[in-house]
């Protein structure tokens, strides 16, 4: 039973002598060859040009701040319950008086910090967040890593830079940069 | 400075200069190697070390020499150390007689452009091809290793088989011309004589044999991975290998001026007078013909270029042969071949008739096109049941 008409039968006969002499068919072979050599090549040289992302792309996180240069996590946790790779940790702190400027909300996350190897840039954080804070880049990948300890972002790698120019017209902002901890130098602090 | 001095003076540097310029090209070629590879392949081959990746030889070289000197406990230590010596060696001494320019005019007297003028430089260059086999033989038989001595064995069964196709190929040449010496047989093909055109046949069986004897696909049989390993260099690292590689990118640049020589003409090009006569009216005698040899010894490195490219290109299309393949080829159909080429050369000759080679082999492309439209193409039809 046949399922297509597109099978073919090759008939067998004996080479023409001119095949049985080898040289046209590797001329022929040369001129395919040769057309190769003029044609584009399929190579992108990768730091100098780059593959178009996808207007979708979920590249590298980044914690936003609002329209004053103020964080604007509260670190509820619904991001962290929401990562399928438990990728996620933070630690929750009061705002104290004289931070207003720094987080936008009483309570803020004193440490942040997402694994980016077990990260599987999902997305699923970004659409738990409440407060419009984390973000998948469009335009950033997470770089490779050398050490083990490159691993893990905290917030001094996450949070968004302070905007010079919008934000110039708050005095002192600039300055007001919060000291951002990691978990081990928060333990160190609290141990103190 | 005395004349005697003026022309050694002058004969060192140009003895000098081909020497850098072998090695020059020859590290180039490993680039160019990888570059057409690439762009044969749709590819751009190593552009990372300088622009275009022009510092990817020197790269590669670093490496080679930061590489471990590993010689194997049961290897033969001194034939080991001699097997890429004498491969290198024999390589660079092949390009002394090769004459790469017509003559320098210094202080009143000409100077020819080649190393050593000798009368038998064809068979100079033969008798290197044949000590070539033992670089590589040695090499083999001293790693103390099945692989290697077999890739050796079969690298010297294949020279020694495809040599004697040359041999007779370039009888050929010789018969016409009356000389043994690349210098003659050079300035002969003056303008466009080219020995191309009275010996087409015996050129497509020189330019196999050379394939052949470089070892390069789809001849590279010595070092078959799939079979061998690495074939005669198994057991070789650093720059021992590298020796290895480097000769076989200089045999190639030898085998492709050795061609441009008998086959091409040399440093001879159509209207060549022409050049030299206008450079002579306007520059004056001494400058004019200095300018017109410097023009011709451009024209012949573009024609080893355009072969050691060609030699790189049929790499990259034809694939390897299989042994049996090999020696079918050079036993039963070059040498026949070859030997048939004498003949037709030799009625050629006799009779007078200049161009007879040239015209047999236009009798057989008839015949074969004659054949193949009577035979009909291979057709493939639909299956009907």
């Amino acid at each position: 039973m046949k399922l297509t008409n597109r099978t073919k039968v090759l008939e067998k006969r004996e080479m023409t002598l001119a095949e049985r002499a080898y040289l046209p068919a590797i001329l022929q072979g040369l001129g395919i060859t040769i057309k190769h050599f003029f044609r584009k090549k399929a190579t992108i040289r990768y730091p100098e040009e780059q593959r178009p992302l996808s207007p979708v792309f979920r590249g590298l996180h980044i914690l936003k701040r609002d329209d004053q240069g103020r964080e604007r996590c509260t670190a509820c946790g619904l991001c962290a319950v929401a990562c399928p790779a438990e990728a996620i940790t933070m630690v929750a702190d009061e705002r104290k008086k004289g931070e207003e400027t720094l987080y936008r909300e009483e309570k803020y996350a004193a440490v942040y910090e997402i694994n980016m190897l077990r990260c599987i840039f999902c997305g699923l954080c970004e659409e738990a967040c409440p407060k419009e804070a984390i973000f998948l880049q469009k335009d950033t990948m997470a770089p490779a890593f050398f050490q083990r300890d490159e691993v893990i972002y905290g917030k001094d790698r996450l949070v968004e830079p302070v905007k010079t120019k919008g934000i110039a017209e708050l005095p002192g902002i600039k300055k007001q940069v919060a000291p951002y901890e990691t978990t081990s130098n928060r333990q160190l602090r609290l141990e103190k | 400075m005395s004349d005697e001095q003026i022309y050694w003076l002058v004969k060192a540097l140009i003895i000098l200069g081909v020497f850098g310029i072998t090695l020059l090209i020859a590290t180039y070629s490993t680039l160019a190697e990888r570059k057409v590879a690439g762009f044969l392949q749709d590819r751009l081959g190593p552009d990372r070390a300088g622009p275009f990746g022009i510092w990817q030889p020197l790269a590669d070289a670093v490496k080679m020499f930061f590489k471990e000197e590993f010689i194997p406990s049961h290897a033969n230590k001194w034939l080991f150390i001699a097997g890429p010596c004498l491969a290198m060696l024999t390589a660079l001494m092949a390009s002394a007689v090769i004459p790469f320019g017509d003559s320098f005019n210094v202080g009143g007297q000409n100077i020819n452009v080649q190393g050593i003028e000798i009368n038998i430089g064809i068979l100079y260059i033969f008798g290197l091809v044949s000590l070539g086999v033992y670089g590589v033989m040695i090499g083999g038989w001293a790693s103390n290793n099945k692989f290697s001595l077999l890739g050796a064995i079969r690298a010297a069964s294949q020279n020694i088989s495809y040599e004697l196709a040359m041999g007779l190929s370039i009888i050929a040449i010789l018969m016409m011309s009356g000389t043994l010496s690349l210098r003659e047989i050079a300035n002969q093909q003056h303008g466009f004589h080219w020995n191309v055109w009275s010996q087409p046949l015996g050129f497509v069986i020189f330019l196999v044999c050379a394939f052949a004897e470089c070892n390069r696909t789809p001849f590279d049989l010595p070092e078959c991975e799939t079979e061998l390993i690495g074939g005669y260099h198994t057991e070789y690292s650093s720059m021992k290998l590298g020796f290895y590689l480097f000769a076989e990118y200089i045999n190639m640049f030898v085998s492709s001026a050795v061609m441009a020589t008998l086959y091409f003409g040399g440093f001879n090009y159509p209207g060549m007078d022409t050049v030299h006569q206008a450079l002579v009216s306007a520059l004056g005698e001494v400058t004019g013909q200095n300018l017109a040899t410097a023009v011709g010894i451009l024209v012949l490195f573009s024609k080893i270029l355009f072969g050691i490219f060609f030699f790189m290109w049929v790499r990259w299309t034809v694939p390897r042969f299989r042994y049996d393949q090999l020696m079918n080829l050079g036993w039963k159909a070059l040498i026949p071949l070859a030997m048939f080429n004498i003949v037709t050369t030799g009625i050629s000759i006799l009779y007078d008739i200049p161009y007879l080679n040239a015209l047999v082999i236009v009798a057989v492309i008839v015949v074969f096109v004659v054949q193949g439209s009577m035979v009909g193409k291979k057709q493939t039809r639909p299956q009907n049941y």
